[in-house]
């Protein structure tokens, strides 16, 4: 049977369904491409989401949109604008985040001071390009089924790349995350950490860019760690449940979006928010996340 | 329990000899000699900015000194930072830290350590996993937190972190342990109960302990010695001898009386100490900045 992509239908049959979406190469190139960019962003994103970093990687994903609207005025590829301003902002964030031993507030407002020049930048870029630019959605929204091969093979690089990264500084990345002190006193090089993860984040933000654009990255990077992170607090299973919430969520969205009008990204979004949603109702539910107990009482009191 | 039947140095765990530190152009303290001896329980007081915390990140090697010497476990310092156990000054953990307690406490077994911590599931792998696990099990035991080891850190009470805290911190075997400050956000029941924790496992394990302590009060039963720094300078003794009137009294240059209370317990009237109590960490941070 041959399916038409002007006129797709969805049947009853979830097989013939299925077989129908990968019939088409940019279809295939575009489950690909999501797959690999919501295992990798699943990974970062839960490191990030431990780390206390989701404003960071907020300020990167919006320096994604300047890097594409200098890129498109270049003449270049928009990936290349993606990777070339998220590394950039990933460095200076590491240079000016946490250049020395700071309260979070400073930081933020150092970052935050960044993010609205970044902004205003991409305005710039996408004010000089003038009235030819006629695809300002997929600047801010992605563009996942035009990826061609080339990108799959860069994604899949970059991805594996950081992926690497990220296994062989587990356990001392985990340590300086949760505990910089501790880890500092026993010879781990937080602050290097710091700045290594930062770059890897900003590889993570803009490879997911080009899945649904700068302004949806957080349905990828941010909500499959948080809901899983909701769910258990054991390391191994909630990384598990991350990676399964990221790649599940990009693929059915992929698919609906197929079948409807509507835009990928936002398919992706809403059934990840969908899916926060859910879990930390079930959570607020079964009373997962007790209130504090009070100390025990110690056995040998002291009079006050 | 864990590791009584390993095997210490007999040499001093911690030794500074006319030690200096300048901060900023500034000289924290000058001319301090000071011992912890192998097994000893010594409490290191001052008022707040009298340099307590400076002290211990010379004796983790983050920390230089401008003059003297400083020797840890018989080696400088930061050599020796796997034989150390460090509980740094802090309020808590984030209520939303999803991470067990007991995987708070494996970082400290093996958290310094690249890679993942995966091993075939069979021969040497596989026992060298289980001799993990029955280490964090040990610490765990050690320190009575049993019962919420398996809870998310950020629920765990503020006692109940400082138990886990310290289970990571000893679950390496370090020889010496450094405590800033472990008292100091704990109602008093559990300042009590912490320190008798602190004595009992520096007796069992023998691992040589510096708490930094505001107050005498908690530790007094099982002191060995204190060191007192202030005005830049440092005295060292049993408590007896320390925390009396005269010392303390040309220790700060100024009239300082030490009163003891009928239950045992030590008041120091008249020590010039500034109103701030949580600004010791900003202090040094900015001190490091300039």
């Amino acid at each position: 049977m041959s399916a038409d992509p002007a006129n797709p239908r969805l049947g009853w049959n979830v097989l013939r369904d299925v077989g129908e979406l990968v019939e088409y190469h940019f279809m295939v190139n575009a489950l690909l491409a999501g797959a690999i960019v919501a295992v990798m962003s699943a990974a970062v994103g839960w490191v990030m989401v431990l780390r206390r970093q989701t404003f960071a990687g907020h300020t990167l994903s919006m320096m994604a949109f300047p890097g594409a609207s200098a890129a498109t005025l270049a003449g270049l590829p928009v990936a290349w604008g993606y990777f070339a301003f998220c590394g950039a902002g990933a460095l200076i964030i590491g240079r000016v985040g946490g250049s020395e031993r700071r309260t979070w507030s400073e930081e933020s407002a150092s970052i935050g001071t960044f993010q609205a020049v970044a902004l205003a930048a991409g305005f710039l870029f996408v004010s000089l390009y003038g009235g030819v630019l006629g695809d300002l959605d997929s600047l801010l929204f992605g563009d996942v089924l035009g990826i061609s091969d080339g990108q799959v093979l860069v994604l899949a690089s970059v991805a594996a790349a950081s992926l690497a990264v990220l296994v062989v500084l587990a356990r001392p990345l985990l340590f300086a995350s949760v505990d910089p002190d501790v880890a500092g006193a026993r010879g781990v090089p937080v602050r290097a950490l710091s700045v290594v993860f930062l770059a890897v984040l900003g590889l993570a933000v803009a490879a997911t860019s080009q899945i649904t654009g700068p302004l949806l990255v957080f349905a990828l990077l941010l909500m499959p760690a948080a809901s899983a992170q909701t769910i258990t607090a054991r390391p191994i299973p909630s990384l598990a449940l991350t990676l399964l919430f990221g790649v599940g969520v990009t693929w059915l969205g992929l698919g609906i979006s197929y079948f409807s009008v509507y835009p990928a990204g936002f398919f992706i979004a809403t059934i990840s928010f969908a899916g926060y949603v859910l879990v930390r109702a079930g959570a607020a539910l079964l009373g997962v996340r007790r209130a504090r107990p009070a100390d025990p009482m110690p056995v040998d009191g002291v009079i006050a | 329990m864990a590791a009584t039947e390993h095997e210490r140095r007999s040499g001093p765990a911690l030794e500074l000899d006319g030690a200096a530190v300048r901060l900023g152009g500034r000289t924290v303290w000058s001319d301090v000699s000071m011992r912890v001896g192998p097994g000893e329980f010594v409490a290191l007081l001052g008022a707040n900015g009298s340099g307590k915390s400076t002290l211990l990140k010379v004796a983790l090697g983050t920390l230089a000194l401008s003059a003297g010497r400083a020797s840890v476990l018989g080696r400088a310092p930061g050599e020796a930072s796997r034989s150390i156990g460090y509980l740094p000054q802090r309020r808590a953990f984030d209520a939303g830290t999803r991470l067990r307690g007991r995987d708070i406490v494996r970082l400290g077994l093996d958290g310094d350590r690249w890679g993942l911590p995966v091993r075939a599931p069979w021969g040497r792998g596989a026992a060298r996993g289980r001799a993990a696990a029955l280490r964090v099990e040990a610490a765990i035991a050690m320190v009575g937190a049993d019962g919420y080891a398996e809870r998310s850190i950020g629920e765990c009470s503020g006692g109940e972190q400082q138990r886990l805290l310290i289970a990571q911190a000893l679950v390496g075997r370090p020889e010496l342990f450094l405590l800033d400050e472990p008292l100091d956000s704990l109602d008093l029941p559990n300042q009590a109960a912490v320190a008798a924790l602190v004595a009992e496992l520096c007796r069992s394990t023998g691992v040589a302990v510096l708490l930094v302590a505001h107050d005498v009060n908690p530790l007094l039963p099982y002191l060995d010695r204190v060191v007192y720094l202030a005005r830049g300078r440092a005295v060292e003794g049993p408590v007896e001898q320390v925390i009396t009137s005269e010392t303390l009294t040309a220790l700060y240059g100024l009239p300082v009386e030490v009163l003891k209370a009928s239950d045992g317990r030590l008041v120091v009237v008249g020590q010039p100490e500034p109103p701030a109590h949580h600004h010791d960490r900003h202090d040094h941070s900015h001190a490091h900045v300039g």
